[in-house]
């Protein structure tokens, strides 16, 4: 129970104070107390650092806010739409590389209500078979048949396709109206990059539309920060439509959806999530337009690309220190979410109070989110974080491991000097 | 085998008439011998005929797997529907584009404006209290949460927002969600499931019908805000049937119909829930701040004690000007939602500076019960202002914040209809509104 929304103090940097509770009845009911402890930050969706006060965003995020308040209190169409949000569209749309984009305010939303005006009764989806709970929401609410193909398995995916097209409808055996395939650019429970060129390859050939889920990927991985597209080297022309949200890199909230123009005008007559909800939050938009702006170097600075060349090499070094120890750790180089596998269930409270004795602290995440057997402690680098930072991480991790016995590779003969090594480095 | 039957039939017809003229001479003659020789023929020949038949292999047509050329031609063959349909003939108007705050005020195209479309109920965008506890949350916390509430995305003014919240309203405890339709669209999966039933208002906005939809219950509408019709359906669905006593029943309304404007008469559908022991969800969005003596709601404003209400949910984007909702109920109702509401454990939590926005816009209206004064005699004005216009009328209730005007004669098709408001809508902007 504790190990469960740990409520926090601060702003969820690198290092945050964690609030300290305690229980009178054996963890079922917390209270709070007045102390915190400073714990380094390895569990916050902070890829790019924004998440503090940012001395670019905030600053003109509190100009915005005075000038346009907290918030516009109706939907986008009956007045909520502001300036902002037209030049954040833009921007998206530019940045990402597509015609024209949509503003929510959530993402989870997004995804929910998009789906169903996207396609409905007489159509199917194929999703990958470890997708976000929005997307199978959305996807359950459109009516559509749904169809699951093996995680990232381009010829599963194409049988799967052959099987339906040829099949058709199941019962009337009509032809399909339309096919869209859903991806997500990382995975977050995985930390996997999605097989995209080869997903694409087989789409193409099938002429069967593609959503790509870029929730964990924008702004985090590729050159510039463009996400899967731009580090595997797909054309985002290819793509149909990228959708993303502004959470995790960005350090805002809400949603976007690119596509072309004419999906774009659709959308924005027929989304109800559009037309009866509350318009993003003007600040947010603020320190969004603020983050891309840094990220793209329009602000005249380098620390865009600063900061991806940080994320970067903190999560490969990361990821190397951590399987030379010897834990298992899944998930692609380049990607910022590393997941350590616990696999015992009830390693999971030991890992995640361990750790925070030792002031680290980590997301364990176990059932429902991923099998019952197959629960992990979820590790997200953040470029405000430094090498010193890291490399305490690990020393805590690895004495966390070996008193709960969770090292499951053999270790390399050079783990203690490599650790000394770096040390002396710094 | 089915066409074995009508040749057996026919054929011991046919036995059968050869075998009465057959015995028919003999039968007379001869009492059992004959008889038995002549059954003896027709059973040996009707047993040897069904045997035959039975021994025949039955047409079953081949089944035939596609092969892969059939297939790859099929695929190649089939062409799916564009991705969206063509952009229609008619043009739609384009949102207008605001370049200030959506207050009473507002500038459009570089024109000042009064703001009648933005539901700020307590005039609260542009409050100083608010913008400066806004200011210090965004320095001391940055905009966004980056994480959802389970994975250290709980931050301290979450916390006092749902305490001051519940305080508010005088109920145990409260949960916050990050916007404010996913609120009620997460709350009713949360508890409804498959097999319960629902009985909601026909004029419910979309993201009730969305949640209704996603619960998989049995859903039954009644006539808009008609008690009437809601009694009986109520009365229909229980009475005889054993089967509703033992699941989960729950009435849906909304306090004041977002698509509407009229507001339901709560403590009649109090006395029917618990007449026909049904659960009661309240969607109070726009009544939260509006309605009651202090603001409290459509508990208040009826007296009716808040614990009779088995859940409401709100969203905080009208009156509180902020963004986000919540729910708030009995501790148990709360607890629930922590673990199983898709809204809550799945998504990133609210920002902190809108969190305590809300504190702070709880205190205003705490501390200036005032306002509510204000807006009630605002709306009273525009009603009675509006209420002479030729060919509109006022179609919602007398103390509801959203006016809804309608057109008296209806052209008698829907298009023409859209054409005329939005030309109203036109001259109406370009006049300064």
């Amino acid at each position: 129970q504790d190990c469960f929304g740990r409520p926090i103090a601060s702003a969820p940097d690198a290092w945050f104070d964690v609030v300290e509770r305690h229980s009178n009845d054996g963890n079922k009911t917390l209270q709070r107390t007045t102390k915190t402890s400073k714990c380094l930050n390895l569990g916050s969706y902070n890829y790019l650092g924004f998440a503090a006060a940012d001395e670019y965003c905030t600053p003109r995020v509190i100009e915005s806010l005075k000038k346009y308040s907290a918030s516009t209190c109706s939907a986008r169409v009956d007045g909520g739409n502001t300036k902002l949000h037209t030049e954040l569209e833009e921007l998206v749309a530019r940045f990402v590389g597509k015609p024209a984009a949509i503003l929510f305010g959530m993402g989870y939303v997004t995804n929910s209500a998009i789906i169903p005006i996207l396609i409905g009764k007489g159509g199917l989806i194929v999703s990958d078979s470890l997708n976000h709970i929005s997307i199978v929401n959305g996807a359950r609410g459109s009516g559509a048949t749904v169809r699951v193909f093996q995680h990232n398995n381009p010829a599963h995916l194409e049988d799967v396709l052959r099987e339906q097209i040829a099949g058709g409808q199941p019962r009337t055996h009509r032809p399909w109206k339309k096919i869209i395939v859903i991806v997500e650019g990382i995975y977050s429970m995985e930390g996997e990059l999605c097989n995209l060129p080869e997903i694409m390859a087989v789409c193409k050939k099938y002429k069967a539309y593609t959503y790509l889920d870029e929730a964990h990927s924008i702004g985090a991985v590729g050159k510039t920060g463009r996400g899967v597209c731009e580090l595997l080297g797909v054309d985002p022309a290819d793509v149909d439509i990228m959708m993303g949200t502004f959470t995790k890199s960005f350090g805002s909230c809400g949603g976007y959806i690119a596509a072309s123009k004419e999906i774009i005008h659709h959308l924005k007559h027929a989304c109800p999530a559009h037309i009866y909800a509350t318009s993003m939050s003007p600040p947010a938009v603020q320190q969004v337009i603020s983050a891309i702006k840094v990220v793209l170097g329009e602000d005249g600075s380098n620390r865009g690309a600063k900061k991806l060349a940080q994320i970067r090499e903190n999560s490969n070094f990361f990821r190397s220190e951590l399987q030379k120890m010897g834990f298992e750790v899944l998930g692609d180089n380049d990607s910022p979410v590393m997941p350590i596998m616990l696999y015992n269930p009830a390693k999971i409270p030991a890992f995640s109070r361990e750790c925070l004795r030792q002031n680290v602290a980590v997301v364990t995440v176990a059932f429902p989110a991923t099998p019952l057997l197959l629960a992990r402690a979820r590790i997200c680098i953040s470029a405000s974080q430094s090498r010193e930072d890291l490399i305490k991480g690990l020393e805590v991790i690895s004495k966390v491991g070996d008193l709960i016995g969770i090292k499951y590779f053999p270790v390399e003969q050079e783990k203690v000097a490599s650790v000394d090594k770096l040390k002396k480095l710094e | 085998m089915d066409m074995a039957l009508p040749i057996v039939n026919a054929t011991t017809a046919a036995l059968a008439r050869v075998s009465a003229a057959f015995n028919a001479p003999l039968a007379r003659a001869v009492v059992f011998g004959v008889h038995i020789d002549g059954h003896l023929v027709v059973e040996g020949l009707l047993i040897a005929v069904i045997v035959f038949q039975l021994s025949r292999k039955s047409y079953k047509p081949p089944k035939k797997p596609l092969s892969e050329k059939e297939v790859d031609e099929l695929c190649d063959e089939w062409e799916p529907e564009p991705l969206c349909p063509p952009v229609k003939e008619r043009s739609h108007i384009d949102p207008a584009i605001l370049e200030s705050a959506a207050g009473p005020h507002t500038t459009i195209e570089g024109k000042e404006v009064v703001n009648f479309a933005s539901a700020n109920y307590l005039g609260l965008i542009g409050n100083e209290k608010l913008i400066d506890s806004c200011v210090g949350s965004l320095e001391k916390y940055g905009v966004g949460s980056c994480g959802p509430r389970g994975f250290y995305g709980t931050i301290d003014v979450h916390l006092d927002c749902e305490a001051k919240i519940a305080n508010f309203l005088g109920t145990p405890d409260s949960i916050l969600y990050s916007y404010g339709i996913s609120t009620i669209f997460s709350v009713i999966p949360a508890f409804c499931k498959k097999g319960d039933i629902i009985v909601a208002d026909e004029g419910v906005h979309w993201a009730v019908q969305n949640g209704l939809y996603l619960s998989r219950s049995t859903v039954v509408y009644f006539k808009h805000n008609d008690m009437a019709s809601l009694a009986s359906t109520l009365e229909k669905l229980t009475r005889g049937n054993k089967r509703t006593e033992k699941i989960r029943r729950y009435i849906v309304v909304e306090s004041i119909y977002q698509n509407s404007g009229q507001i339901a008469p709560l403590d009649e559908i109090v006395k029917l829930k618990e007449k026909y022991l049904f659960r009661v969800i309240l969607e109070e969005s726009h009544s939260f701040g509006v309605l009651g003596k202090s603001g409290r709601g459509l508990a208040e404003h009826y007296g009716v004690p808040i614990d009779k209400i088995d859940i409401i949910t709100a969203g905080m984007g009208n009156a509180l000007a902020t963004d986000g909702g919540f729910c708030t109920g009995s501790a148990r109702v709360v607890d629930h939602q922590r673990l199983s509401s898709a809204g809550y454990v799945f998504s990133a939590s609210l920002p902190p500076y809108l969190a305590s926005a809300a504190v702070s816009a709880v205190n205003y209206l705490e501390e200036n019960p005032s306002v509510l004064a204000n807006l009630r005699s605002n709306v009273a004005l525009l009603h009675t202002g509006l209420s002479d216009t030729p060919g509109l009328e006022i179609s919602s209730h007398v103390l509801s914040p959203i006016v809804f005007l309608k057109l008296k004669k209806s052209t008698g098709s829907l298009a023409t209809d859209l054409d005329l408001l939005e030309t109203i809508a036109e001259q109406v902007s370009s006049d300064g509104l």
